[in-house]
């Protein structure tokens, strides 16, 4: 062995791009992109060649032809004559429905059972154990039959409503309607309707925007803004005088006011569901396949939120809480001002992996039969045209485009509340 | 001087304290009832836990075991109940649990599932616990080849030409190793095997049959279901995801520009589609990559896509692990001159593995329970068996006593799964806090 002193010997040998560690590293970096491009060299022919063994040819027109199947819930008007890229997007629609439903309910359920289980209550502390441990333990496809299966197994049918003495009856003051094809709610109607704005002509793209809803938000959201600038000159004058003049009547009232009085001009009220024939009409419906969906996802999200909100709040060391007592905090706002805004830089990074998890559990829905985007462009769509290359593809990066556009927003939000450090 | 009559001179025995604050009542007021807010909560909650068990503890005790249809057996709860009585039809269990532990398998043959099983856990035992004796990780290590053998039978020396494969490996490692130095050792312990397995190893295995044919009877892939099919894909998946998971989060973490973006890219993808679609990758498109004509077997694709989809999840994982560690001890390894693999091997991994356990046996049991997707691209799995099981005539209509059923035997695997990450934290905990 040459000793370590010896000089470096000049000029470069072919050894050294193994030997040398100045040369090693791109030695294995060009030797792995190699590998890599041969790779997908290798796969790209394979394609190639079996697609043209089948006789196919990897093309989108597809998109454009008719559909042909029906879709059951739908969020936009669609027809089977409608394309495959509009089937496609209302089952992407559908997604984002069960999603945003779910990650609501979840974080929801979530927080209060997290909270629960840090109580000191002996009875609720092991009861929410139990509900995490269960949801936790038990693969979410298995809830989501389970809970479509006891749905059409022991609800009601629509026929149980109907005669003098039906066997069923309608929940909430008769307004809404639980069967074994899902729940029948009551509708908003506008008797003064604005109609609708359509948008995008006779594309596959195609919507209609209520302007009803347009003016009701435009005015909630004035209101809240308005009740935001009451609320901060309120904080102005409390820092200059020490006093703080009551403001919560006012922020009700302009929160709720204008939307009052838009709802009233427009001529709000609701479309109850009835009984026609062998179904109900009127109102608006949720498929059971929707709320099986839901609610197991809801539910079994929860019990994860519910163990990043106990840790996340265990995690605060009990020096805040006791510091913010000794400064003559009480109770409440030891926890809104102290407690929480700290937590919830714990809670959020993995939040944001749980709504994405929803988000991809979601795809679930093909299991119950609710048409979410793998059942119309990774299912019918695939199974009818056979262009499982083009479609599985595309669902993938649909998903893709999903998960990043969640974990950018929330990210931003994260970034904002994390602690600032010099 | 006067004494003073009123100081006590003797010590008053020490008195129990109140009845309400010692014993039942007083853990009962300190954890129940203490503030009305909790002594509300803590009735609703007892009330709730009632209504509920109520219902559901005479569902369960009085089920019955006989019966061969829904129908059949409902008739034999009201003849024993009275009328308007609902309970358990606990015998679509008993009519069906081998097929929902089994699938389709052949039941003559069920041995060698149950064997495999039993194997399973005294492979796993060494793993687990380091109690056990050492020499049993040699079985851990001949387990998967035997395993294959058992649950899919056919010829014994084909596990045996691919176990061949890893020897022919070590002995190339030990011996180039010696004479060309560590580059050239993990090259030939690389090549040599993959050249066997390509080349030399389906011959060799075809010959020793027909010289010594040594075979059990072939199951094919479709008639595997129920648990042993999801503790097959389970079992295999994790067993491959920690190595490929460990590997690309060094990848991730590494220097090397291209590696590192490689890494990312294929993790940042994996994570970012739900399985079921890359499910439907290896029930549609995994043969379209392939060279044309080549046709392998649908549980291979699934564990590879299941395999794949955990290990990214792993990656990132093991790369939260290895972020928490401090600095110091990259450098402290660094200064004494250990290369990095050893670095890895020796001061690295064992810390930054043992910070991740909880995620790392949460990504387990997240992959176990995610093998129920399989029932979506039809195989049968728990949840397509029972829902195998409910088109059925006879059993048409029934939901809790079977999905009750999965769900318990699901909730044992993940639980004791969990509880068993619970212990080896604690085991491993070195720090004083």
């Amino acid at each position: 062995m040459t000793a370590l002193s010896d000089p470096p010997k000049e000029g470069f040998r072919l050894g050294m791009l193994i030997y040398d560690s100045r040369y090693r590293s791109m030695t294995i970096q060009v030797a792995a992109l190699v590998g890599f491009i041969a790779l997908a060299i290798w796969l790209v022919s394979n394609t190639a060649a079996n697609l043209a063994a089948l006789d196919k040819s990897l093309g989108f027109g597809f998109l454009m032809e008719p559909a042909g199947y029906d879709i059951n819930q739908t969020l936009l008007e669609y027809s089977s004559r409608d394309t495959h890229l509009r089937a496609s997007l209302l089952g992407l629609l559908n997604t984002l429905l069960v999603a945003a439903m779910g990650c609501i309910t979840a974080t929801i359920v979530g927080v209060i059972i997290g909270v629960l289980r840090l109580s000191h209550n002996w009875l609720v502390a092991r009861l929410m154990t139990v509900y995490v441990e269960l949801f936790r333990n038990v693969p979410v496809l298995l809830w989501i039959v389970l809970i479509m299966a006891v749905s059409i197994e022991t609800l009601p049918q629509p026929r149980d409503f109907r005669g003098d003495n039906p066997a069923a009856t309608m929940k909430v003051f008769d307004s809404v309607a639980v069967t074994n094809r899902g729940l029948y709610v009551p509708e908003p109607l506008f008797s003064r309707s604005l109609g609708n704005t359509h948008l995008l002509g006779e594309s596959s793209l195609r919507f209609d925007v209520s302007n009803d809803l347009i003016v009701i938000l435009i005015a909630l959201f004035g209101g809240i803004y308005a009740a935001h600038r009451v609320r901060v000159r309120a904080d102005r004058i409390q820092a200059q005088t020490g006093l703080r003049p009551t403001t919560w009547w006012q922020r009700l009232g302009l929160i709720t006011g204008p939307t009052i009085v838009v709802l009233i001009a427009l001529g709000f009220h609701l479309g109850y569901p009835a009984l026609k024939g062998f179904n109900f009409s009127g109102g608006t419906y949720m498929r059971n396949s929707l709320l099986a969906l839901w609610l197991a996802l809801s539910l079994y999200t929860a019990a994860f939120i519910a163990e990043i909100v106990r840790s996340g709040i265990n995690a605060i060391s009990k020096g805040q809480s006791e510091a913010a007592a000794a400064l003559g905090l009480r109770q409440r706002r030891i926890m809104s001002l102290v407690i929480l805004p700290q937590a919830m830089r714990v809670i959020i990074p993995p939040l944001i992996s749980q709504y994405l998890n929803l988000t991809k559990n979601s795809s679930l829905a093909i299991a119950v039969g609710y048409m979410d985007i793998t059942g119309t462009l990774g299912g019918i769509t695939l199974n009818q045209t056979g262009r499982e290359l083009e479609t599985i593809m595309m669902l993938m990066l649909v998903y893709l485009g999903i998960s990043l556009s969640i974990s950018f927003v929330m990210n931003w939000y994260n970034d904002r509340v994390k602690l600032k450090e010099r | 001087m006067k004494t003073e009559s009123y100081v006590r001179t003797e010590m008053l025995g020490e008195k129990s304290p109140p009845a309400t604050t010692v014993g039942l009542i007083g853990w009962v007021r300190e954890n129940l009832f203490n503030g009305w807010f909790n002594s509300i909560l803590s009735v609703l909650s007892a009330l709730a836990l009632f209504f509920v068990l109520e219902d559901i503890l005479p569902w369960i005790w009085r089920g019955t075991w006989t019966g061969t249809s829904l129908q059949n057996c409902r008739e034999v709860i009201q003849a024993t109940y009275g009328e308007g009585v609902t309970a358990a039809c606990w015998s679509v269990i008993g009519d069906r649990y081998h097929q929902l532990l089994f699938g389709f398998y052949p039941s003559e043959l069920y041995w060698r599932p149950i064997l495999a099983f039993v194997g399973l856990l005294v492979a796993l035992s060494p793993v687990l616990f380091t109690s056990m004796p050492r020499k049993f990780l040699w079985f851990s290590a001949v387990y998967p080849f035997l395993c294959f053998w058992l649950l899919w039978g056919g010829s014994v020396w084909l596990p045996l030409s691919a176990l061949a494969g890893f020897v022919l490996g070590y002995l190339a490692f030990g011996s180039v190793g010696k004479a060309a130095g560590n580059l050239a050792a993990v090259i030939a312990a690389i090549l040599v095997p993959v050249l066997w397995w390509l080349f030399l190893a389906g011959n060799v295995a075809s010959g020793l049959e027909s010289f010594i044919p040594l075979e059990l009877q072939h199951v094919e892939s479709a008639k595997f279901g129920g648990f042993m099919l999801s503790v097959t894909i389970g079992v295999t998946g994790i067993a491959l995801s920690l190595p490929i998971g460990i590997l690309l989060a060094l990848g991730r973490q590494s220097d090397l520009l291209i590696l590192k973006s490689m890494c990312v890219g294929f993790i940042e993808f994996i994570r970012g589609v739900p399985l079921i679609t890359l499910l439907f990758v290896a029930s549609t498109l995994l043969n379209i990559f392939l060279p044309p004509g080549t046709q392998f077997d649908i549980i291979l694709r699934v564990i590879i896509m299941v395999t794949l989809f955990a290990s990214a999840y792993m990656a990132e994982v093991i790369r939260g692990g290895l972020a928490a560690l401090p600095k110091g001890q990259y450098e402290a390894a660094d200064s004494l001159g250990l290369d990095y693999w050893q670095a890895q091997r020796l001061i690295i991994m064992p810390q930054a593995l043992k910070i991740s356990i909880p995620s790392i046996v949460s990504t387990f049991i997240g992959l176990f329970k995610d093998t129920t997707l399989v029932s979506i691209i039809a195989l049968l799995d728990p949840i397509g068996m029972s829902n195998t099981i409910r088109s059925d005539t006879d059993w048409n209509g029934i939901v809790w006593e079977l999905y009750g059923f999965t769900a318990m035997i699901f909730f044992i695997f993940c639980f004791s799964m969990s509880r068993y990450s619970m212990y080896l934290e604690r085991k491993l905990q070195t720090g004083h806090r």
